[in-house]
């Protein structure tokens, strides 16, 4: 025990060493720097960045990373994730872009002529720095990743100059126009800038206004994003808006009108958001800060992580940069993951690792990094049964089928038509996403508020559902719209469970339209291509397309008009990606390991707890020539044979006295012989090994080794045979100490001593029951080993009775036979009941029995099988006088048969009057062994009467008084 | 002739005589008549409490549910039970074997009968994981009963979403649950009857397992440590609720199958080999 406990102790503390000596990564420190820059259409503008760049913590040279921060952030929000990239083996240069953070100048939109020509001269400045990887002279090898603004910086920079060599956009936009002007109409004319392809993409030299799709003209004003976007209050930083902003002081009041815009958006922007409409010069502006009019010039491998949950931008505009991009050749992967704009950052390790793979692969040129897939999407996992956790799964494509999906499927509608209203001025407005806020609102999975207003919606809905259903795209419907003028109409897609649960909005996600009713004609038809989203109806769940007058998050008309919708076509149209499939994850390695694992230790630690140990306490050092580790007999025990046999060699006294050679006391061999204590020799022994126990040496080798030398060897006649027994208590003291004596068959041998001689610990020991230390004991010749076959030969009643308190005594001795295995026949059940004499208290439970009753039960189980030697334990306690004297009757009738009876006992008298023999223990020593009589024999007389083993007992022990 | 005849190691201490030993003793009785009580206790408790007034929850509790069928009743009589009630019920009967026997003295008689020590091990082990297995069994077997006689045989209502499953399709999961049950308990029996193998006080022995099973639940409330509670052996205790799902979710038994037979084999073998070289002393 305490070995283990000290085996476990040093195990932790060479763990605990090595945790906190094992060298860690080294850390990435920042320095930070003001770059200073020239930009402006004319390149006259002088700006001052705040830059931090992260050189590689190993050293040497590593390709550069651009972090670019979102919109109202700084070069601090990067802070964490270069600190994380750079340890990765990456040069990371964090910068505040124009008119952000401690900066300079004015925001202009991530603008060619602005904000690109600012980090085009950042990528000139990596290229001059020592610990940057060059592709070429001033041609760093150099990524670029970054969220929303940040994103969008990546796109325009990575277009506007080559040397970019990977970028991962992430939640950013396509077209800004589109994004705060969405029309997601195709009129019969027209198409929808998400629908339209972008594959034949203009010449970037050609005027963005010039192909403005009539989507964004007619767009429907998505204010409370612009508000947002635009104000100089809040940030789309959903985390800055809780706190941890920058405060800048006191405002001027141009910075109260437009913030640190440049004050042509700002105009710009105020006019549009008086009008809710688009103008050609606001469509102009934010077109030029659009990547999907350069997308088609990117030529870095681009991995566009775009977020579900994103009303700002939302999946259509990773789609369209997608198909440019990759319409020029350039390897695009794209990943919808669970977060966006409208909140959720739960997968920002995933994120950061998608992201590090992407470059591992495109910057370090590693071809071991982990695969991109084409297309990856992240989806509810459920619960993991036992942390209870969402988990998220990662199904994957090898290639993006679009919007539109690879495959379709239709579902019905149905529905009449239904007049719906616009209140004046637009309120109460229906809910769909709270922009900037929704995230927080909703929390991160829950469905999020949304409220349709009575009387302003058209509802249509499917059959229940027979099959799940794993929606993956765009769905279209075409409804038709009857009344006058123009219908600004929002139309969602519900997912209906039953009655007693509210419908979901997946992701929260409407789609604006706004439909043009031709004069004279009363109605027209549109395709509404519904938001793009990633959603599983469950079987049973029923499809709800919902056409609301309203929603609160967009700019809608404050004259009243009524309308009617119906379906021109019954059928929703489904996009469906078949090819997603989540990797299979399989069960985790550990669970077939571990219990493999467990089963092989198992294995080990029984088959090595095999061998029977005597192996815990040596012998006392031998300091005779004999070598250490060996165990002499000095002296064989004197066999004074039963039947008188010649005992040629005893000496007078005919005290046979066994004792170890080699022992602590030093006493040799040749010492104990002096000492006069006869050293007999049995004669009458045939087959013993040795007799003549005097010659020390000459038995030194068969005793030697007890455990070994000896095995098999014993004699099969002698019940009981020990040599050498010792054993150690806990603390060291010894319990028995090298005992040696012998027992013949027929003898009754009284085991004498006071308490503390050893004398249970002995009769332990011959049952199996604890090891020796050293030495050994034979019974019929067999060493007693735990459980040691020859056990069976043996009759046991050592400290105390054993039984099941909840039985009878019947029930006991008969289960206690069965337990032996051995046939019933055997077992001489009246015999050993006569001797219990309990009459009818045998079939009450033993726990009713008095001690005497429970003694005499024990004994007689002890009897039980008439076994050749017979070891009985203080068997006369609690037994009155009576019993006592049949109890030695019993005894002595017992070895007649030619049975061995060993019996310990403090009541001397008993002792001298049952039995044959005595050996005296004191300390664990033997003290002296032989037949009675001549115990008694030897005492000297006194008092006046004979000789009693109780004069002779306590002379032997040295506790005369 | 070095043994008594008739004397075989392989015949001592038969599972028969065994299980009779253990079956007559009060402990025993009063577990399996308090386990085989609980079922009707549940049902008077439900009869007799107020009907819920309101059944629009989003979310089904399988409390909820326990007055829909027999089989719901069931499962909710075992979801309740199966976080202690059952564990004490096993540390029980394999912690008490052992230790009970060293603590009547008997298993010093039974060692010097003899039966050798893996082989009383081996054969206390069997009976009591037996007995352990019944505890586990009847307990839900009842509760089928007496929720099918106070409640009627229904299909199944799924705790969450509230959907119906035939009954016919739900008895192979309900064998499944309660086979989980077994073998998430294993590692229960195993720390017991390590503990059962050291001590002479068997409520030592069961206060032991019982008090180092509370220990790991309130471990695993600690969110720190990560993924690293996946680990202790109470964490997957109730994935069994996975077979009621509509659709049947192995991964969670699987791991908590991985984990509780870990456990047990490293315990038991643990216990094999103390018993093996240990000093009978008691």
């Amino acid at each position: 025990m305490k070995r283990v406990a000290a085996v476990v102790a040093v195990l932790a503390l060479i763990g605990v060493t090595t945790w906190l000596v094992w060298p860690s990564a080294p850390e990435a420190r920042g320095q930070d720097q003001q770059i200073t820059v020239v930009d402006g259409p004319a390149d006259d503008q002088r700006v001052e960045l705040d830059t931090t760049f992260f050189p590689p913590p190993g050293g040497g040279k590593a390709p550069a990373v651009l972090l670019a921060h979102g919109f109202g952030g700084s070069k601090q929000s990067m802070r964490d994730q270069a600190v994380r990239l750079a340890e990765q083996g990456y040069a990371v240069l964090t910068w505040s872009a124009r008119g952000f953070g401690r900066s300079t100048g004015q925001i202009a939109l991530n603008s060619p002529d602005y904000e690109v020509k600012d980090v085009k001269q950042l990528i000139d400045w990596l290229a001059k720095r020592p610990e940057v990887q060059l592709d070429a002279s001033n041609d760093p090898r150099v990524g670029m990743a970054g969220g929303s603004y940040g994103g969008a910086i990546a796109l325009m920079t990575a277009a506007h100059d080559q040397r970019v060599d990977a970028i991962v956009p992430q939640i950013t936009w396509s077209d800004l126009a589109d994004a705060l002007f969405p029309n997601a109409a195709a009129p019969p004319t027209g198409g929808t800038q998400a629908a339209q392809p972008t594959s034949e993409a203009q010449p970037a030299s050609s005027s963005p206004a010039a192909d403005q799709p009539a989507g964004v003209a007619s767009g429907v004003f998505k204010r409370m994003w612009a508000g947002i976007f635009f104000g100089q209050g809040v940030s789309l930083d959903t985390m800055s808006l809780l706190g941890g902003r920058e405060s800048v002081g006191p405002l001027t009041a141009e910075q109260a009108r437009c913030g640190r815009f440049m004050p042509a958006i700002c105009d710009i922007y105020q006019q549009v958001a008086k009008d809710g409409r688009a103008s050609p010069e606001a469509v102009e502006l934010l077109r030029k800060s659009s990547p999907i009019t350069v997308a088609g010039q990117i030529k870095a491998p681009t991995l566009l992580i775009q977020g579900q949950r994103d009303s700002l931008f939302p999946l259509g505009h990773a789609d369209a940069n997608a198909k440019a991009i990759a319409a020029a050749g350039t390897p695009v992967s794209l990943a919808w993951f669970d977060g966006g704009h409208d909140g959720g950052n739960g997968e920002a390790d995933w994120l950061f690792d998608q992201s590090a793979a992407w470059f591992a692969r495109h910057l370090k040129g590693e071809e071991s990094a982990p695969a991109v897939s084409a297309f990856t999407v992240t989806r509810d996992g459920g619960r993991d049964p036992g942390t209870r956790q969402r988990i998220r799964l990662h199904p994957e494509a090898d290639s993006y089928p679009g919007l539109a999906g690879s495959g379709t499927s239709t579902v019905e509608l149905s529905g009449p038509e239904q007049n719906i209203v616009n209140p004046p001025g637009g309120a109460p407005a229906s809910i769909s996403t709270v922009p900037g806020i929704g995230g927080l609102l909703g929390g991160q999975n829950s469905p999020g508020v949304s409220i349709d207003m009575p009387g302003q919606s058209a509802t249509f809905e499917s059959r229940p559902l027979t099959t799940p259903l794993q929606l993956t795209g765009s769905p279209t419907v075409k409804v038709k719209v009857s009344g006058k003028g123009e219908a600004t109409l929002f139309a969602k897609l519900y997912d209906v469970a039953d009655d007693a649960q509210p419908p979901t909005l997946p992701a929260g996600l409407v789609a604006p339209v706004r439909v043009t009713i031709p004069e004279g004609s009363g109605s027209a038809e549109a395709t509404i291509s519904l938001p793009a989203v990633d959603h599983r109806f469950a079987a049973g769940h029923r499809l709800r397309l919902v056409v609301t007058t309203t929603d609160m998050g967009y700019a809608t008309p404050v004259e009243p008009a009524t309308y009617q919708v119906s379906l021109a076509a019954n059928s929703l149209t489904v996009p469906t990606v078949g090819t997603l499939a989540a990797a299979p994850t399989g069960v985790a390695w550990w669970v077939w390991a571990m219990p493999l694992g467990a089963v092989v230790i198992a294995a080990i630690l029984l088959a090595t707890g095999r061998t029977t140990s005597r192996t815990r306490l040596r012998p006392a050092p031998v300091t005779s020539s004999d070598g250490p580790g060996v165990t002499k007999l000095t002296a064989e025990v004197n066999g004074t044979t039963a039947g008188g046999g010649s005992s040629a060699g005893a000496a007078d006294d005919g005290l046979a006295v066994g004792t170890k050679s080699g022992d602590v006391n030093g006493v040799s061999a040749a010492g104990v012989a002096d000492d006069g204590l006869a050293v007999g020799t049995d004669a009458g022994m045939p087959g013993r090994p040795t007799s003549a126990s005097g010659d020390v040496n000459g038995r030194g080798a068969d005793t030697g080794d007890a455990s070994g030398g000896y095995t098999g060897a014993g004699d099969a006649d002698v019940p009981l045979e020990i040599s050498g027994l010792t054993k150690a208590y806990r603390n060291g003291e010894l319990a028995v100490d090298g005992l040696s004596f012998r027992v013949e068959r027929g003898q009754v041998l009284g085991l004498l001593g006071p308490n503390g001689a050893g004398k249970t610990t002995t009769m332990r020991m011959m049952m199996g029951l604890i090891h020796p230390d050293a030495g050994e004991i034979r019974i019929f010749g067999e060493r007693v080993t735990p459980g040691a076959p020859v056990l069976s030969r043996l009759g046991s009643f050592v400290e105390g009775p054993g039984f099941l308190p909840h039985l009878s005594g019947r029930d006991n001795i008969q289960l206690y036979w069965a337990a032996t295995g051995r046939p019933k026949a055997d077992a001489h059940f009246d015999e050993a009941l006569e001797i219990a004499n309990l009459g009818k208290a045998l079939d009450r439970a033993v726990r009713t029995y008095s001690q005497g009753m429970r003694q005499r039960l024990a004994i007689a189980q002890a009897m039980l099988g008439l076994p050749d030697l017979l070891v009985l334990d203080e068997p006369t306690n609690g037994l009155d006088p009576p019993q006592i004297r049949e109890m030695r009757e019993v005894l002595k009738r017992y070895a007649r048969d030619g049975r061995t009876v060993i019996v310990s006992s403090h009541m001397l008298a008993e002792v001298e009057q049952a039995c044959s023999h005595v050996v005296v223990m004191r300390r664990g020593r033997l003290v002296s062994t032989g037949p009675v009589s001549t115990l008694l024999g030897s005492a000297a007389v006194t008092n006046g009467h004979g000789p009693r083993l109780e004069d002779v007992f306590l002379d032997l022990i040295g506790d005369k008084t | 002739m070095t043994t008594a005849t008739g004397y075989a190691p392989h015949r001592t201490l038969p599972l028969r005589v065994e299980i009779v030993r253990q079956f007559k003793r009060r402990r025993t009785l009063g577990m399996f008549a308090l386990l085989l009580a609980l079922p009707w206790i549940l049902v008077i408790a439900f009869e007799v409490g107020p009907e819920p007034t309101t059944q629009a929850q989003s979310a089904l509790r399988l409390s909820d549910l326990a007055t829909e069928s027999g089989l719901n009743f069931a499962a909710f009589a075992l979801s309740v039970s199966a976080s202690f009630l059952l564990v004490v019920a096993v540390a029980l009967f394999c912690g008490d074997t052992v230790s009970s026997e060293a603590n009547w003295s008997s298993l010093r008689y039974l060692l010097a009968a003899p039966v050798p020590r893996d082989r009383l091990l081996r054969q206390k082990l069997i009976v009591a994981l037996g007995y352990s297995a019944a505890a586990v069994i009847c307990l839900p077997l009842m509760a089928l009963l007496a929720g099918t006689l106070a409640f009627g045989w229904d299909d199944i209502q799924v705790p969450g979403t509230g959907e119906v499953i035939p009954a016919f399709d739900m008895l192979p999961r309900f064998g499944i649950v309660i086979g989980y049950a077994l073998v998430s308990q294993l590692v229960v029996a195993a720390l017991a009857f390590l503990v059962s193998t050291m001590t002479d006080s068997p409520l030592g022995a069961v206060g032991g397992a019982v008090g180092l099973w509370i220990v790991c639940t309130i471990l695993q409330a600690v969110e720190a440590l990560g993924v690293l509670r996946e680990f202790l052996p109470t964490f997957w205790n109730n994935a069994w609720t996975d077979a009621l799902l509509p659709e049947l979710d192995w991964s969670g038994m699987a791991r908590g199958a991985s984990v509780s037979i870990t456990y047990a084999a490293i315990l038991l073998a643990v216990a094999f080999r103390r018993f093996r070289r240990k000093d009978v002393v008691s």
